[in-house]
């Protein structure tokens, strides 16, 4: 076939496959503006930014039309510049316009097209709706008021992660980016992974800063404030400073936090080598006596509460470990504490992640000892970005520094956990050392950008089944292939990110769409760099095991449990319309997983029975969505007595039981 | 109003099942619903999500997308005032007043508290002829000035007082 071309601006362009006119122009070295476009996501054509002018066609947004062989394409015509500027002035016209007290600033790409476009005045009446800031949630913060009604937000919440926690709403006029109901974020499935505020192009969606907090304790004299830093820091943070995804900065990141007056500098990466070892010991004993298999890795917190809230069924293949950040957390807390002769409340433990979940993560009530948390503070990359340029510090001419032991020391293992594959790996070597006697080995299988890998690796005599995930619609594809029979795996490594933690929402937002998988190589770098590849060599870990950390203590300290979790913070309700003191009182649950058990044919079945036996003025029933019980649904509640894996005929009996007392 | 017990949620059941729970009849599902409940309440949205195996927050999309559909309680009587052009000219905002300071509405308070009577204001109802309209269910009232908007109010108060 003859080769297709397209002319862009008076140049010949082939085309090769890209799958419409704007990426064909981007090939071409034209970057039309854009605030709805994401490579990753579907085409939404909503923003009207990428208009070019198809000779023969008129004007059509570059992002969804089709390249066709001899088009001739013009983007930057009179016509199509005024309706480019026109478009930033209707949106600012109803833009919360507060630019200079915006998180955002200086990192918006309204600001930054109105820039490029020249708009410097807007002809049209400010008729900005100041709407309520929704600060429920600790991870992300909702600003409605600078929403722009791109919806990228809404499709990376669907499309990548298959939450749909936010959604288009009224229409018109009124139509508006938010949640069901118009609840807080932080009240509904929202699983904190900071997707949308990768993707908002204004200031709508931020992390939810802790900066001040975190001054606050620094400044406090009676306080020890020590700082663990996440590897997925280290090869992105640099971003902000002018230099390329994948730069290592660690030495950049101690000093700069010890010129900040942390007391102490760790890294997260010792949790992690903790968090390998007690994960492979858990994979392999469980291998042994075939329980609880797959096993899925624990380490990403919005992975974890998506699997809270849609599979509860599967909570005990969630491997118990902790998250590195909660190891260190822990152990920091429980060794630390003891080493300087200081109380509890007065060490603060500070997070620097890439992650915005972790915030969430640092406030669940399992991690918390007598109310008082083991991760006081988590700041994002971001925000620690915004916090070395508030104390004036000149990052390149920071000399280079090194953490401070024994938390700061970690093994190649834990670098790369920091990459989708990285903790699979990680736990791989770990059991090859053990299962092979000293064999260090790597297993690059488990590295790339997919968002499902799976291999089959021979270690010892035994082969392994592994799956490797990022994405929580990948992740949900897969459970939903083991569920039905289809797959089997023997260990599951699930990242709510694409690509891994180096994608995390809390990273820097770059039109470098290259840049995660540059992060991840900085990482696989990085391990080769360093002295020991397998976490159990890690010296301090094993000085740590061997003086201080029974199998007990360890149970304590380095594992935790889950919870099913309702989707909506909510009410119950009621199905009858009787009220009052009744003889008989049922509960129903309709959650996920009972309603996937057959919930409402009971509730039909009992329904009859009541109403073949007059029983409709004695009872009271009602509906719940969640029990908490989900592992042993359909769950009935009759006067307070809980029924799991209720049939009708074991709650007919139990109704007759109760009745005739 | 039926008092037979658990009948509204069976009707959702229903409804559900008679869709095959298929989220592309959302919409037709959502209006047998609201037939039902006379509003869409949002336990019962979260539950049709739950069986649709969607987001709320798709449900509640499609819910306020359409004015048709109301997400609160309705009362007994919706009272809908026209204030199209004919009717605002012949001072239908005296009647909105008046309604307002009788059932103890306002701009954003639009259902009494006894849940008795809603009150809608809504564009030409194409009866200016007898302007200015209030239609109450299903009955229209025609040059209606402050002094019959009291009446009519005391009378289906009336009305249902002597029901009760």
């Amino acid at each position: 076939m003859r080769n297709q071309t397209v002319v862009i601006d008076r140049v010949a362009v082939p085309v090769e496959g890209e799958r419409n006119l704007l990426e064909l122009c981007r090939k071409a070295g034209t970057e039309l503006p854009t605030f709805c476009y994401h490579s990753e996501i579907s085409v939404y054509g909503a923003c009207r930014m990428c208009m070019v002018e198809v000779e023969g066609r008129g004007i059509v947004p570059a992002c969804s039309t089709k390249a066709e062989d001899g088009m001739v394409i013009h983007t930057n015509t009179r016509q199509i510049r005024n309706m480019r500027k026109m478009i930033i002035e209707l949106m600012l016209a109803s833009h919360d316009q507060s630019c200079t007290t915006c998180p955002k600033s200086g990192d918006c790409r309204l600001q930054a097209i109105a820039r490029q476009l020249g708009v410097t005045d807007v002809r049209f009446k400010q008729m900005t709706r100041v709407e309520p800031v929704d600060y429920s949630s600790d991870a992300i913060l909702r600003d409605p008021s600078k929403c722009i009604l791109c919806g990228d937000c809404v499709r990376v919440c669907d499309e990548i992660q298959s939450v749909g926690a936010l959604g288009f709403a009224y229409r018109g006029a009124k139509a508006r980016v938010g949640t069901c109901f118009n609840k807080g974020i932080g009240e509904i499935e929202c699983v904190c992974c900071g997707q949308c505020i990768k993707v908002c192009p204004v200031g709508a969606l931020t992390p939810k800063h802790q900066i001040s907090k975190v001054w606050d304790a620094i400044y406090d004299k009676g306080k020890t404030v020590v700082a663990q830093v996440a590897p997925a820091v280290r090869v992105a943070l640099g971003e902000y400073f002018g230099k390329d995804p994948g730069s290592l900065t660690i030495g950049h990141i101690v000093t700069a936090l010890r010129r900040m007056g942390f007391d102490r500098v760790y890294d997260t990466c010792f949790g992690a080598d903790f968090t390998v070892v007690e994960e492979g010991k858990e994979f392999l004993e469980r291998r042994e006596k075939g329980e609880n298999l797959p096993m899925f890795t624990s380490c990403c917190p919005a992975w974890v509460k998506f699997a809270e809230q849609y599979y509860p069924d599967f909570l005990n293949n969630l491997s118990t470990c902790r998250s590195p950040q909660q190891m260190f957390g822990s152990l920091c807390k429980e060794q630390l504490t003891k080493e300087l002769g200081i109380p509890r409340e007065d060490l603060v433990v500070v997070s620097v992640m890439p992650c915005t979940a972790k915030k969430f993560e640092a406030g669940r009530d399992e991690f918390k000892v007598n109310g008082s948390a083991d991760v006081d503070f988590v700041i994002t990359s971001e925000e620690f970005a915004l916090m070395i340029k508030e104390s004036g510090i000149d990052f390149d001419r920071l000399e280079l520094g090194s953490f401070d032991m024994p938390f700061g020391f970690s093994t190649g293992a834990s670098v790369i956990f920091g990459s989708s594959g990285g903790v699979s790996e990680a736990v791989l070597r770990f059991a090859a050392e053990t299962l092979e006697k000293g064999s260090a080995r790597e297993f690059k299988q488990l590295r790339g950008e997919d968002g499902i890998k799976s291999a089959e690796i021979a270690i010892g005599s035994e082969t392994l089944r592994l799956a490797v995930v990022s994405g929580l619609a990948n992740a949900r594809k897969l459970i939903d292939s083991i569920r039905s029979g289809a797959a089997h795996y023997d260990l599951v490594e699930i990242m709510a990110c694409r690509g891994g933690c180096v994608n995390g929402g809390g990273q820097p937002i770059t039109d470098d769409r290259t840049a995660a998988q540059k992060r991840a190589k900085g990482l696989y770098d990085n391990d080769k760099m360093l002295q020991f590849h397998v976490s159990s060599e890690n010296p301090y870990l094993q000085q740590i095991y061997a003086e201080s950390l029974d199998h007990e203590k360890a149970h304590i300290l380095l594992h935790t449990v889950y919870e099913n979790r309702r989707r909506i913070t909510q009410e119950d309700f009621m199905l009858g319309e009787a009220s009052g003191e009744k003889a008989l009182s049922l509960e129903i649950c309709f959650g996920t997983s009972c309603f996937l058990r057959g919930a409402q044919a009971l509730y039909r079945e009992l329904l009859d029975y009541i109403r073949e036996n007059d029983l409709e003025d004695k009872t009271e029933f009602k509906a719940t969505f969640c029990g908490k019980h989900c592992k042993k649904g359909p769950v009935l509640n009759v006067n307070g007595k809980t029924l799991e894996r209720c049939t009708f005929d074991g709650a007919k009996a139990e109704i007759q039981r109760t009745l005739r007392k | 109003m039926s008092r037979i017990f658990g009948t509204k949620f069976e009707l959702v059941c229903d409804v559900l099942d008679r869709y095959e729970r298929d989220p592309s009849n959302l919409i037709a599902i959502l209006q047998e619903i609201q037939d039902a409940y006379a509003y869409l309440p949002e336990d019962i949205m979260t539950y049709v999500a739950t069986a649709l195996e969607i987001s709320p927050g798709t449900v509640f999309g499609a819910a306020t997308f359409y004015s048709h559909f109301t997400l609160e309680p309705k009362g007994k009587y919706v009272i809908k005032v026209c204030d199209g052009t004919a009717c605002h000219v012949k001072k239908s905002a005296d009647i909105i007043t008046t309604l307002e300071s009788e059932l103890g509405l306002n701009e954003n308070k639009k259902t009494s508290d006894d849940l008795l009577f809603t009150l809608e204001i809504v564009a030409c109802l194409g009866a200016c002829g007898i302007a200015p309209v209030v239609v109450v269910n299903e009955d229209v009232y025609g040059a209606m000035n402050i002094e019959k908007t009291k009446t009519l109010i005391e009378k289906v108060r009336g009305e249902e007082a002597s029901d009760a």
